[in-house]
């Protein structure tokens, strides 16, 4: 009896991906203790991850998984469908959300009163329902359903920060986050009313046959206009600094590394498997659009950084200068280009969230994040600032880490394509994110501490053990290639119709 | 030019440009949201009306009855609906919180009070 | 408590008739417009003109907080057990074929069961957002 149901929970892993969670958020709003609703996440975030592990094992040995949600097989019912790429970005965003669980209790206690924390493990729950089912679903239109899932709970988290700019950062986030998610949909009710499908699959094949027509050129610049706003691509980006800014630590260490990497798996999974690159690149010219804004995102994004003075903005606009990496990977549509994105989608996610932990220690132990507050840690945090000078060298790319491979692949595909000189740009930038690291290490290691200021300790143990798990992880995966860069890889020859 | 049987694009087209004008232009933060909704209808008015088929009747099978019109597109809006109420909810209830803390919703009042906070 | 006597005698008539007119939009949906989220929306309507009427005490006594939060999880949580039975009885996630002997049966069972769940939550949590918004300005937490 045990082994039957045990065969049946074992074939149906894939949803169970997004009904755990969910059920699990249910359960958390009943449960009104926070260690409780704490350990029903921590316990289901790592199940999940674990899940996503062995799925990723299973795609990769065994190739794509499909699975017909409801019985009804596609392209009439709603097809879940993991292949390389989402099968890497779902454990990337499980992973992370399991990990930043680890280290948020102590954290969250000092932001968020602990009578609501059973309401924040709820909307965490909802968030990770929402962002696997997005990577794992096969059909548009669920897409949109999970994007909004996850972005209602996202507004819900970054409105809970201690200052009353958490609740303008979090409106500024919704209306600008409904608006991308509203031109999402348009322009896939512009290809249903062209290919009259949903399935994502489906959609690439009719729309082979239907060639560039206006609706579908239309489709694909709305889609690309939704996406790019929650994705943050330098124009349509300014939400981003205040939400990360002024939401708890642990939230944006959570949001920082899972939202807008799963909009970019958004984005290229429209562009490569449902447009297509001759639609998308010889018709659309989409690289005339997104290159320039690629290299001005990650120009203004160091650049701005530079001169703030509260390091989680800095760490922000950090963010949008990385995604503008990932956005010119996209945009070179080449075999080094498109794998320099995707692996810079995973180095990214593993940088940042490790950036943002440290953060929420430093921001535990002294109360402040602004720089002027992080004089002197050098000495009496060694860890935690050792974690940030390691994932500030990953950020610039310096060997040995994870910002080096994604950085090598898009140079790479930049000099292939015989664009020396974006080559020589991204570099340049490189060596700018060189500068504002240097600001913190220079303050944290070259100053003596306030003298009249509180006694200041090393991080807890539960936040030190998670920082350095992720920070750990930026090493280890850019001395060991092989699992990241192969996966990418795959992907990407998967996406261009490259036969390997 | 304006073709009659497209007049439905053009009911949409106004509706999205009126919402994203609203959006934009105005500064109270309660304008945004009501805009913001105006623009979400619009996007549901594009796909109801795409569901219709000339000469199709209610879609609900009946004796006597071929051509039916198009049920999926009021269905996905049904979602899209409920998506539109629940953002419209959390929307309101942090223009409720706003007000409590700051005493305005109106964006330029409350950007000059932040940026007041910044400097000192 | 609003004292007008053509609002009150027509709110008394009227809301029964509402939250019946609810019940029928729920069960109907099989066969015409209607399910989950439009019952739950009348349903919210006619405990909004209630409190309206006859004042959020007298409202939040008939309906109370506490209980329509743990309505809205049970809700969900039926939706979500209605999906993870089916893969325990042998189906896919959500395939209703395998709750009953005959296929049309499971289905029906199954509609059935997942729009009570929504129509659920979606009345207390419609109630729940009223009630926040009234009380604001009433007793801040």
């Amino acid at each position: 009896m045990i082994t039957i149901l045990l065969d049946r929970i074992g074939r149906s892993l894939l949803p169970l991906l997004v009904a755990a969670p969910l059920l699990s958020a249910t359960v958390c709003i009943l449960l009104r203790r926070a260690r409780w609703a704490w350990s029903l996440a921590l316990v289901v975030s790592w199940g999940v991850f674990a899940d996503a592990a062995y799925l990723l094992y299973h795609v990769v040995h065994f190739g794509p998984i499909s699975y017909a949600q409801g019985g009804w097989r596609a392209p009439w019912g709603i097809e879940l469908r993991l292949d390389l790429l989402n099968a890497l970005v779902l454990v990337i965003v499980t992973g992370i959300c399991a990990v930043v669980a680890l280290a948020a209790p102590r954290s969250l206690a000092q932001e968020v009163p602990e009578r609501k924390h059973y309401r924040i493990w709820a909307l965490y729950l909802l968030c990770m329902t929402g962002l696997a089912g997005m990577t794992i679903t096969g059909d548009a239109f669920n897409i949109f359903v999970f994007l909004e899932i996850s972005s209602l709970s996202s507004y819900v988290l970054i409105s809970q920060g201690t200052t009353r700019r958490a609740l303008t950062s979090s409106v500024q986030y919704l209306v600008m986050g409904t608006i991308g998610g509203t031109f999402f949909l348009l322009g896939v009710g512009m290809i249903y009313m062209v290919t009259g499908t949903l399935n994502i699959h489906d959609m690439a094949v009719q729309l082979s046959t239907v060639g560039p027509n206006r609706t579908v050129l239309v489709a694909l610049a709305c889609i690309g206009v939704g996406v790019g706003i929650k994705l943050a691509v330098f124009p349509l980006h300014i939400w981003l600094p205040n939400a990360y800014t002024f939401a708890p630590a642990i939230v944006t260490a959570f949001l920082a590394a899972t939202a807008t990497k799963v909009a970019y798996y958004v984005l290229v999974r429209f562009v490569f498997s449902v447009f297509g690159v001759h639609l998308a690149f010889n018709e659309l010219h989409l690289h005339v659009v997104l290159l320039p804004l690629a290299i001005l995102a990650m120009f203004m994004g160091s650049i701005v950084a530079i001169f703030q003075s509260d390091i989680k903005r800095m760490l922000a606009y950090s963010s949008v200068a990385q995604i503008g990496y990932m956005v010119f990977g996209l945009s070179l549509a080449s075999l080094p280009g498109l794998t320099g994105g995707i692996v810079h989608l995973f180095n990214h996610a593993l940088m940042k969230s490790g950036l943002f932990l440290v953060m929420a220690c430093v921001l535990l132990r002294t109360g402040s994040t602004k720089l002027e507050a992080m004089h002197g840690l050098g000495r009496k945090m060694p860890l935690t600032m050792a974690a940030f000078v390691l994932g500030g060298l990953s950020l610039a790319g310096v060997p040995a880490t994870v910002g080096f491979v994604s950085k090598w692949f898009l140079v790479k595909g930049a000099l292939e394509a015989g664009y020396w000189y974006l080559a020589v740009l991204v570099l340049l930038s490189s060596l700018l994110a060189l500068v504002y690291i240097w600001r913190v290490v220079e303050v944290a290691y070259f100053r003596p501490p306030h003298p009249d200021g509180p006694e200041i300790r090393e991080a807890p143990l539960s936040m030190l053990v998670p920082t350095w798990m992720l920070i750990g992880a930026t090493l280890v995966f850019g001395l060991y290639t092989p699992f990241s860069v192969g996966v990418a890889q795959a992907a990407a020859k998967m996406l261009l119709g490259i036969s390997s | 030019m304006i073709s009659t049987g497209l007049y439905n694009y053009w009911v949409v087209i106004v509706l999205m440009m009126t919402g994203l004008y609203v959006v934009i232009a105005r500064g109270n933060l309660l304008k945004k949201i009501i805009g913001l909704n105006i623009f979400q209808v619009s996007v549901i008015m594009f796909y109801v009306s795409m569901g219709k088929i000339n000469g199709g009747t209610a879609p609900i099978v009946a004796k006597g009855f071929e051509v039916y019109s198009n049920p999926i597109p009021s269905v996905l809006m049904l979602t899209a609906i409920v998506v539109g109420v629940a953002t419209s909810a959390v929307g309101l209830s942090l223009l409720v919180r706003i007000q409590e803390a700051y005493g305005t919703i109106e964006e330029d009042d409350i950007r000059t009070e932040e940026r007041q906070e910044e400097i000192s | 408590m609003i004292r007008h006597a053509i609002l009150r005698v027509l709110s008394k008539l009227l809301i029964p008739l509402i939250f019946l007119f609810a019940l029928y939009v729920q069960f109907f949906g099989d066969y015409g417009p209607g399910g989950g989220f439009q019952a739950g929306v009348i349903f919210g309507a006619a405990v909004i003109l209630y409190a309206l009427m006859f004042g959020l005490r007298d409202a939040e006594r008939v309906f109370r907080p506490r209980v329509l939060e743990i309505a809205v999880a049970c809700g969900l949580m039926l939706y979500g057990s209605v999906g993870v039975l089916t893969i325990l009885l042998g189906g896919n996630f959500l395939d209703y074929d395998v709750l009953a002997h005959l296929p049309t049966h499971g289905q029906e069972r199954g509609i059935f069961l997942v729009e009570l769940g929504v129509g659920i939550t979606v009345a207390s949590v419609m109630t729940t957002i009223f009630f926040q918004f009234a009380n604001r300005g009433r007793d801040n937490d």
